[in-house]
């Protein structure tokens, strides 16, 4: 008996390949279609067959897909404009201007890169809402919830941290403002922001800060998270859309059918990638990221606003306390938030849509519900009740914070009751339409802080604003 | 070795804890090293000095001046008292104007409005305008920019007068 002392092929050419890529490709079969999946470094982040239901594209709308290809155009006109930049308030606003008229296709390529970051905010934020609604937070998934909501922050950070770079008005006083937040948290505040400015104002120390974080810091901590976020989709796959009666959406009989990833899941993925950068390019090369005039210290531009994403957060200081429009209430939305799928579940509704017929038009209501309701108080605080005016006796803190904060928590408590009630829903069902009330509220304020706030921050009409 | 455990600590749990002991040692030292090196780095001969605002008969009662490098108001009240205003908005820390024709200190930010002394007229501002000490030396105005005081509200206390030759 002699062994062949070496099996592989004799052909150069063929081992250089083998030793690159291990199966056969195109792969023949199905059994050879998984190992490609197993074996590959891309790929393998899926696993080698999928529920056929959850193909579905009105199922998840590709939102997780589509926040991974942002990230992915983030980094690489990220780097490329790390080339062309220097994080100094002498060169910075420069820089950005050499960009747009010296660099080729530099105007293009930050377009690219500023649309991407802002659309990531609306598709990681709109996944989060297709997750919560199809319910597929519920066990085994409950972490990967918490680590979404992780993400969802770390991509805000990573949009405030860019907001300073390119130096100009909009630039140095939406972080004056929203670096000024921090300092009302009790004890620490103050600290903690002279220490993420590098001294007492934003300044050139700021400008290192921002750069570092937003060029190192966070993108390494989002790819780490982002791994651990997709390889538990994988461990714990992705939940199977039902219907109503609990039926499986898609499928024949109660069996769930299985398909091989490659390729009915990549193709999808790769279809829907490539139309996706079509329409970012596209847009991008029509429409320009704004550039302001240079950084100014010594003017505040009027009405000065907070990037987009945090005009609701400066909406709820229009009306309360510091502490509260900027601590309190943020804190407890975001603890509420992270902790919504380990509350108990009266309802088995994994992948229904709304949780239940009563779930669908108790969302409605919620929306309905917030649509009439925060434009009304809003008006109302800005033109009828001022109670620091009204209890002059009173400190702020309470005139201005604890009374309307517990009047709100009771309106919102009230509702939860209220709907249930009227409903006779579980509370899965009015758990859900408080959570809708909540985020509709959120993009409300948020609206009327871009197209509603004008000159001075006075309520005036869209067209008198943008 | 005929140890208690429950009157001892045994070997192995005075090993548990030291190596806890240790671990956090490091990691509170690493932290310290962290914090010192990203400490802020204040860049010395800027803002935070004293600065001469001028000779007292230079600013007329009920006067507002702004010194830009200085960043605040040199505020004179009509009965001739000073006070240095901080131009951060104690809200949010905006640049805060003055507006002559309001009379008045308007943040563009969120809308908050202060008195001539810093007093707050709108929320939703916290507080009064920090202020500097004023100091009045040989009829010349100067003003410590080193650290702006907090205050709950403005009083005539806050209001430095040139004496009377």
């Amino acid at each position: 008996m002699t062994e062949p002392f070496d099996p592989r092929p004799e052909d150069l050419k063929q081992r250089v390949w083998e030793s690159i890529q291990r199966d056969e490709l195109p792969p023949k079969d199905d059994r050879g279609r998984m190992r490609v999946v197993m074996n590959n470094l891309v790929l393998h982040l899926h696993p080698s067959k999928v529920a056929k239901p959850t193909l579905k594209f009105t199922y998840t709308w590709g939102l997780g897909g589509l926040s991974i290809l942002l990230v992915a155009l983030l980094a690489v006109t990220g780097v490329m404009l790390m080339f062309v930049y220097t994080p100094s308030p002498a060169t910075a606003y420069m820089d950005m201007l050499a960009l747009q008229t010296e660099v080729w296709f530099g105007q293009f390529v930050r377009n690219i890169h500023h649309w991407s970051g802002n659309l990531l905010v609306i598709v990681a934020f709109l996944h989060l809402l297709r997750v919560f609604f199809t319910g597929g937070f519920r066990t085994p998934r409950e972490f990967n919830w918490v680590l979404g909501v992780g993400l969802l922050l770390l991509v805000v950070a990573a949009n405030f941290t860019g907001y300073l770079l390119p130096w100009d008005q909009l630039a140095y006083w939406a972080v004056t403002v929203g670096s000024s937040l921090l300092s009302y948290v009790p004890v620490i505040g103050e600290g903690l922001r002279n220490f993420l400015l590098g001294g007492p104002e934003v300044g050139a120390a700021t400008l290192t800060n921002f750069y570092g974080l937003h060029v190192a810091i966070i993108p390494l901590t989002l790819m780490g998270i982002v791994s651990f976020h997709i390889w538990r989709v994988r461990k714990d796959t992705l939940s199977i859309p039902h219907k109503l009666d609990g039926t499986i959406d898609g499928a024949e009989s109660n069996q769930v059918e299985k398909v091989t990833t490659l390729p009915h899941l990549v193709s999808r993925e790769v279809v829907f990638a490539l139309v996706m950068t079509g329409l970012i390019l596209l847009w991008s090369m029509w429409v320009n990221a704004p550039l302001e005039a240079a950084a100014n210290p010594d003017h505040s531009p009027n009405p000065a606003k907070a990037a987009w994403y945090f005009m609701g957060l400066q909406e709820l200081l229009l009306h309360f306390h510091p502490v509260f429009g900027a601590i309190v209430i943020p804190a407890l939305g975001l603890g509420a938030l992270a902790l919504v799928p380990y509350q108990r579940f009266d309802l088995s509704a994994e992948g229904v849509w709304f949780r239940s017929t009563k779930g669908r038009r108790m969302a409605i209501a919620g929306a309905l519900s917030a649509l009439v309701a925060v434009p009304l108080l809003v008006v109302l605080d800005e033109y009828v009740i001022d109670l620091p005016a009204m209890l002059p006796t009173i400190p702020t803190l309470i005139s201005n914070g604890w009374i309307p904060f517990a009047a709100v928590l009771l309106l919102v408590i009230g509702y939860y009751e209220g709907v249930k009630r009227v409903f006779k829903a579980t509370a899965c069902e009015a758990r859900l339409s408080v959570f809708v009330l909540l985020v509709v509220s959120f993009v409300l304020l948020t609206v009327i802080g871009i197209a509603f706030r004008g000159e001075g921050m006075a309520l005036m009409l869209p067209w008198e604003v943008l | 070795m005929t140890d208690n455990p429950s009157e001892n600590v045994t070997r192995r749990d005075f090993l548990k804890i030291a190596w806890g002991a240790a671990g956090a040692l490091a990691l509170v030292e690493t932290g310290g090293v962290v914090l010192s090196f990203f400490s802020p780095r204040v860049a010395e001969g800027e803002f935070g000095g004293m600065i001469e605002a001028g000779l007292v008969d230079s600013f007329a009662p009920a006067s507002v001046t702004p010194f830009t490098q200085g960043r605040f108001y040199l505020v004179r009240m009509p009965d001739g008292g000073f006070v240095a205003l901080y131009r951060k908005c104690t809200h949010l820390g905006c640049a805060v104007p003055w507006n002559p024709s309001e009379n008045r200190f308007v943040c563009p930010c969120h809308a908050s409005a202060f008195e001539m002394d810093g007093q707050v007229i709108n929320a939703p501002a916290p507080r009064p305008l920090d202020r500097f000490a004023v100091i009045i030396e040989g009829g010349m105005v100067k003003v410590d920019t080193s650290t702006p005081i907090q205050r709950d509200h403005a009083t005539d206390a806050d209001l430095v007068y040139a004496e009377v030759p």
